[in-house]
């Protein structure tokens, strides 16, 4: 009984040890994955998450102590936003400045598309 | 024909698009800027001071004057010291107050860089780890902003040590 008490309480532990852990990744990841995203501004070229520059580290921090208190992804983002402005956005938003660079490769992959299934069909054609 | 004349016609504008587009991406300076922090107000700060360890908020240390002078500096940060004369300077003006935000920095450290160059602020608060600079939209030190208490708005904000020509400018602001 005494056995069978001890092995229950070790089990117990154990997924306790394992599911923190997993919860500490979990944590760290989502951390890396939005530093990623964000531009270091006082190292250019550089990201957050790639940055051991003093303001990197408190953005890394902060973000930490943000997911911890509950905050989403876009919380952080539009709260970085304010502070920093769009430039701190490694990736632009959509909008009247942008939208020439999300368009323009649309444009260029359907343009190229035209050309291959034009060139396709008068082959083709001559073929037949 | 028909084919190529319309493939020539479409190659043609595809290209000046993409070259307006390079255009348009070079002539944008990319680079950060002071610009959005002009005129938006001031957040609320709330945090411990050097030399008391009383928690303090910023809004109430400085109601009385019309301006507010913030500094965000560092012991270990070389230019803080090549601006903290100007500083000292500033701090003779009756219409502002002079607050210092001390940078992630060690409180010995702190208090001996204030010993060994004099004292040019009303009130020093601790930002132990970055988090009301970042809350503020400053990146590093030295940073300096001016602020009008009428209306808790930021009017201006210096990247940097403070030099000769910003002294004159932030003394020109402090006497309108």
């Amino acid at each position: 009984m005494k056995k069978i008490f001890t092995l229950i309480t070790f089990s117990f532990l154990l997924l306790i040890l394992i599911n923190n852990s997993v919860l500490a990744d979990n944590k760290i990841s989502k951390v890396d994955s939005i530093s990623k995203n964000l531009r270091c501004l006082i190292c250019q070229g550089q990201s957050v998450y790639d940055s051991q520059s003093e303001f990197a580290i408190s953005v890394k921090d902060l973000i930490k102590k943000k997911i911890e208190e509950g905050n989403s992804d876009n919380d952080i983002y539009e709260y970085l936003k304010n502070k920093y402005g769009n430039w701190i956005m490694y990736e632009p938003e959509l909008d009247k400045k942008t939208l020439l660079l999300w368009i323009l490769p649309l444009i260029l992959f359907v343009f190229g598309g035209l050309l291959i299934f034009k060139k396709a069909f008068i082959n083709y054609n001559k073929n037949v | 024909m028909k084919f190529k004349k319309l493939n020539l016609v479409l190659i043609l504008l595809i290209t000046i698009l993409v070259f307006f587009a390079l255009y348009l991406g070079m002539k944008k300076q990319n680079l950060y800027t002071t610009d959005h922090i002009v005129n938006k107000k001031m957040p609320n700060l709330i945090s411990t001071e050097l030399f008391t360890g009383e928690e303090k908020n910023l809004s109430k240390l400085v109601a009385k004057e019309k301006f507010t002078i913030l500094n965000i500096w560092a012991s270990w940060c070389a230019p803080c010291r090549s601006e903290h004369k100007h500083l000292i300077t500033l701090s003779s003006n009756n219409n502002s107050k002079i607050v210092g935000l001390n940078y992630k920095d060690k409180i010995e450290n702190a208090k001996s860089f204030i010993s060994e160059l004099g004292n040019p602020y009303d009130h020093i608060l601790l930002d132990k780890k970055g988090f009301i600079s970042i809350d503020i939209g400053a990146y590093g030190v030295p940073e300096t902003y001016v602020i009008d208490n009428t209306n808790n708005k930021i009017i201006k904000k210096y990247l940097g040590p403070i030099d000769e020509f910003i002294l004159e400018e932030i003394i020109n602001i402090l006497n309108s």
